[in-house]
């Protein structure tokens, strides 16, 4: 019988890992602080064409994209003279299970499945349980999804307690459990009891599933608008949508598209803490995932994380609850498409920036996610309402988050805000090289930290310098 | 509430207890236990709140104490938002407004 306490446990993480994952992330390690990420990611997961045809295989992808005519509109009325860039989406709640998540779940369990696997697990909370489950049904394989749902009064978010159903439509297990970290360890135990695959996010062949959005993205764009779009915003949480996306882009040689990323702010709320759990309105999509899997992408549930958002994004900004509420309750409106909040995050940002840029432009927002009781604005703000939370018309950049819901009294009001990005890629550089003492940084750990953070050895030496470590 | 065998109930188990949580936990999390709900077929007779045996839908076995019998989902589309409502109505209003009426 092995020792099932917290510590034994995580003492063997990296051994039922291997077990679940079946690759063995050493070999990829380089000399220094750094790994090889192009190697890891051609010899692990899969070429495009050959993703394509695993997710086309099960009716995963080619989703269409819609060009938002009404909301560019409303942007041009509220953008000076000249400016509102068309604005459209990729209606990625087309796919089975209602997410993008499946392009994931659709490489990962058929890897599980190619590998001999019985079944499958993913500890998630978010779409991703959904699209797991789906595709497991697909290949009849076992599924267990373990979700943080509850505090310790027992109350579950609407959001969470939606995607448990959705889980269990499809023939899973789902494990609920109250607010902590140790969910890792729940996580760990089931992968070494049952056997079954670690469907972790953050894999090469999870993240270089969403590849075929970003190449089939720049595809469409040209065959029906003739070049590829100026800017393409994603909602940024664990990483792996942004990092896809671009990656996809890239593939398809649309090596000049701005990528974005946008989150809700979220800020001065604790992801772990039990009383501020049913205080954020959002479960997904937001800073408190985004800012920490951004700067320190390997915190996930694998040794390294396949999401390394920071190697492509351009420009990262924040959005409030409200704006992102008020947007929902205006695609529904104007464009009469009703669409799951957290996935309207991206659009957000896009109906801002699009009125920086000239009308002649696009704008591409890579996401829409499924709606549903619970996972829907008008559940989602009535919990909100019943958790205590002030509801008003104002300003959205009044808002405290955990306190109120500010929904813009007029849609001039909405506004993208930049985070400051050399800040967030110093501390990229400070998390890779943090716990490390006495280690010479070598031209090749330059180099790593240079294209982690996506600036240059001049920035990185000024970085460490700073840090007192050059 | 009595739980036959073969009963589909749900139940709850206490994973930690408080002072079993991991260091890093913050400080109000700290203060309560880790607890775990899940489905399954009931392995045993006993009454609702006691602990028993379950075989959930993977085939697993696990226990706990029945919190549940035939679990029915409550999600819902909440209250009524009025807030919501006034969001169309103003989209309307600066997109159309004025070319409503041609009179």
């Amino acid at each position: 019988m092995k020792d099932k306490s917290y510590g034994a446990v995580m003492a063997r993480k990296n051994e039922i890992m291997k077990q679940a994952i079946g690759i063995d992330y050493a070999i990829f390690e380089n000399e220094g602080l750094g790994f090889d990420y192009e190697r890891m990611m051609r010899e692990t997961g899969y070429t495009l064409e050959e993703m394509q045809d695993i997710q086309g295989r099960t009716g995963v992808g080619n989703t269409p994209i819609l060009e938002m005519k009404n909301l560019t509109a409303l942007a041009r009325k509220l953008a000076p003279e000249g400016k509102g860039a068309r604005i459209f989406i990729k209606d990625e709640a087309a796919n089975p299970s209602g997410s993008f998540k499946a392009r994931r779940a659709a490489n990962a369990v058929y890897h599980a499945k190619k590998l001999g696997y019985k079944g499958v697990i993913a500890a998630t909370s978010g779409n991703y349980g959904a699209a797991v489950a789906s595709q497991a049904a697909m290949h009849g394989l076992k599924c267990i999804i373990v979700q943080e749902t509850y505090d310790s009064r027992g109350v579950g978010q609407p959001e969470i307690v939606e995607k448990a159903r959705a889980c269990e439509a499809y023939g899973a297990e789902v494990l609920q459990l109250t607010v902590g970290p140790e969910l890792f360890y729940e996580f760990l135990l089931l992968l070494e009891e049952t056997g079954y695959f670690n469907a972790s996010l953050y894999t090469p062949f999870g993240i270089a599933g969403v590849e075929t959005l970003g190449y089939e993205l720049a595809v469409q764009m040209r065959e029906k608008y003739g070049k590829d779009p100026d800017v393409v915003v994603c909602t940024n949480a664990g990483g792996g949508n942004l990092t896809g996306t671009a990656r996809g882009l890239i593939k398809a040689g649309a090596v000049d598209v701005n990528i974005v990323a946008a989150s809700v702010d979220l800020s001065g709320l604790h992801m772990a803490s039990d009383t501020h759990f049913n205080k954020k309105s959002f479960t997904t999509g937001h800073t408190g995932f985004g800012l920490p899997f951004t700067t320190m992408p390997d915190r996930s549930d694998v040794p390294r994380s396949a999401a390394r958002p920071m190697r492509y994004l351009d420009r990262y900004v924040t959005v409030t609850q409200g704006e992102v509420f008020y947007m929902t309750e205006a695609l529904a409106q104007l464009e009469g498409l009703e669409k799951g909040p957290a996935g309207n995050t991206a659009l957000v940002a896009a109906f801002s920036i699009a009125q920086e840029m000239d009308a002649d432009q696009m704008i591409v927002v890579q996401e829409t996610e499924y709606t549903g009781a619970g996972k829907h604005i008008q559940p989602q703000l009535s919990f909100a309402r019943d958790n205590g939370i002030d509801i008003h018309f104002g300003d959205p950049n009044t808002q405290i988050p955990g306190e109120n819901i500010v929904l813009p009294k007029h849609p001039s009001l909405i506004k993208a805000v930049d985070l400051d990005l050399v800040k967030i890629k110093k501390s990229v550089i400070k998390n890779a090289v943090s716990g490390l003492t006495d280690v010479a940084i070598t031209q090749e750990d330059l180099d790593y930290l240079a294209i982690e953070s996506k600036t240059d050895t001049a920035f990185v030496k000024e970085a460490l310098k700073e840090l007192g470590i050059l | 509430m009595h739980v036959k065998k073969g009963d589909w109930v749900k139940v709850h188990r206490v994973i930690f207890t408080p002072d079993q949580r991991a260091p890093q936990v913050p400080e109000d999390t700290k203060k309560v236990p880790l607890e775990m709900w899940v489905k399954g077929f009931a392995q045993q007779e006993a009454e609702l709140g006691e602990t028993i045996e379950i075989l959930t839908i993977t085939g697993r076995r696990e226990h706990g104490a029945v919190v549940e019998i035939e679990p029915t989902y409550t999600h819902s589309y909440g209250n009524f938002i009025p807030e919501l409502l006034q969001i169309g109505i103003q989209l309307r209003e600066i997109l159309y407004g004025g070319d409503q009426d041609e009179r």
